[in-house]
């Protein structure tokens, strides 16, 4: 697991991310899924940058079907982004790294 | 003697011929000096590097790799993360090396490896726009504007569209070109697929893994694919062929539920339940930001001599951006070798 990013799923999602005080992106990923592989460490540099404020988590939607199925996710890599609870924003397939930073700045901070 | 003071008389047209020559004279030799210096300047003037790369698939890595042992000062770009489109091949097994096959990731994951490991330098970073036709190429990126000296253009192609209503509606809600994405979120349940080439074909193969029955929509009445892939998609009990098929429209409320296809013989149209809807019709070349700088064919691919020069001096091209018969990842790399081979060769009588 990559430094900065936590791993979350069925059970805990609750808890971490609509439960968080601070805002949260969510990855939803999958091993087979190669483009998630790639947004990966585009996601570990922007925990880097946005850490302190954002947290940055990842679910793979093989172990945790129920969490995905919530969210009607139905193409990999989606990320989601959370504050206060609720859903601000919903990328679906893989971005530019600016274009997140913006959803990051617009959305969450 | 009045007459004297006519500006009309000859003495004085001479004298203002006189001075209009000197003036003249001057002023050329102001221009070509101006001129001299500005090639100098030009000439002189230090690039931030010597190559740019822009693009991070198996072209764009293997250029990088060349110019990295050639020890050229080089960077590549990359919009997204190194890979292109192999990150959605879900297998590969055309590119000589891997007997057993490799997935699409794997293998260009391998191939940023190697080329960092001879100290290729990789920035996530968009090109916006580029003023290529001097001798020093300005690249204004997202994030900040560079030079360089030449530049390789492996920008790659991306998935062509249909155009058709539901299409964009229902991107990532079933619609996809990605089925190593989203084949296994269509287990046992019934997709469509669009297309009739080695993508198209290879693809379905592997959505039959998860879903339980795979329409082949196809406009024609065979395949274009190869030879291997025509017998295994042929064979394969969960693949039903809508031969001379359309598809015409995409429904459902929030994800795909069905689609709408037209027999191109018959003209006779028929809706059929579907949860997904992958289409595979071909590639457009990512050229858009170069508009008319660089000569490209009536499709948009990238115009270049066999050794991958471009119409710009300095510009070269390789792999699916580059107008050529087979786009294939390994005739991506070979096209990238040369390219970088160019680069150094022209860096080098700068």
């Amino acid at each position: 697991m990559a430094e900065g990013i936590l791993e979350i799923g069925d059970e805990n999602f609750e808890s971490e991310v609509l439960k968080s005080e601070k805002p949260v992106v969510v990855d939803f990923w999958a091993p087979w899924c190669g483009p998630c592989r790639a947004i990966a460490p585009v996601v570990e540099e922007l925990a880097g940058t946005y850490g302190d404020e954002v947290t940055f988590a990842k679910c793979n939607v093989d172990e945790n079907p129920s969490t995905p199925r919530d969210y009607e996710i139905s193409s990999i890599p989606t990320l989601i982004f959370f504050k206060s609870g609720e859903l601000k924003h919903k990328q679906i397939g893989i971005v530019t790294k600016s274009k997140l930073e913006e959803i990051i700045k617009t959305e969450l901070l | 003697m009045f007459s004297d003071f006519n500006p009309e008389s000859t003495g004085c047209k001479k004298l203002f011929d006189f001075q209009s020559a000197v003036l003249l004279t001057i002023i050329n030799f102001w221009d070509l000096e101006f001129v001299i210096w500005d090639l100098l300047e030009r000439i002189m003037k230090k690039a931030d590097y010597d190559l740019v790369i822009i693009g991070g698939g198996p072209a764009g890595l293997t250029a990088g790799l060349y110019a990295a042992r050639a020890k050229l000062n080089v960077i590549l770009l990359e919009k997204f993360a190194p890979g292109g489109q192999v990150l959605i091949t879900d297998w590969v097994e055309n590119y000589p090396g891997f007997p057993e096959g490799i997935t699409g990731a794997d293998l260009v994951m391998k191939m940023a490896e190697q080329a960092k490991n001879f100290g290729l330098s990789i920035e996530s970073d968009e090109v916006l726009s580029a003023d290529i036709s001097g001798p020093v190429k300005t690249i204004n990126l997202n994030s900040k504007t560079i030079t360089a000296h030449t530049i390789i253009i492996a920008t790659g192609a991306s998935p062509r569209k249909l155009g058709i209503p539901g299409e964009d509606t229902f991107f990532g809600k079933g619609v996809s070109s990605c089925a190593t994405c989203d084949g296994p979120f269509f287990r046992d349940r019934v997709v469509a697929a669009v297309g009739g080439g080695d993508t198209a074909v290879q693809e379905s193969i592997f959505l039959t893994k998860f879903a339980k029955k795979v329409y082949l929509i196809h406009r024609r009445d065979e395949l274009r694919a190869t030879g291997i892939l025509r017998e295994r998609a042929l064979a394969n009990d969960k693949i039903e062929f809508l031969w001379d098929s359309v598809l015409t429209r995409v429904d459902g409320l929030t994800n795909v539920e069905k689609i709408t296809v037209r027999n191109v013989k018959t003209d006779e149209t028929r809706e059929l339940p579907a949860d997904g809807c992958f289409i595979w019709i071909g590639i457009r070349p990512n050229s858009e930001f170069l508009g008319d700088t660089v000569k490209r064919d009536e499709f948009g691919f990238v115009v270049t001599d066999s050794d991958m020069r471009t119409s710009v001096p300095g510009v070269f091209a390789a792999g699916d951006v580059r107008s050529t018969p087979l786009r294939q990842i390994a005739t991506a790399v070979g096209d990238a070798a040369i390219a970088a081979f160019s680069a150094e060769h022209y860096v080098a009588t700068l």
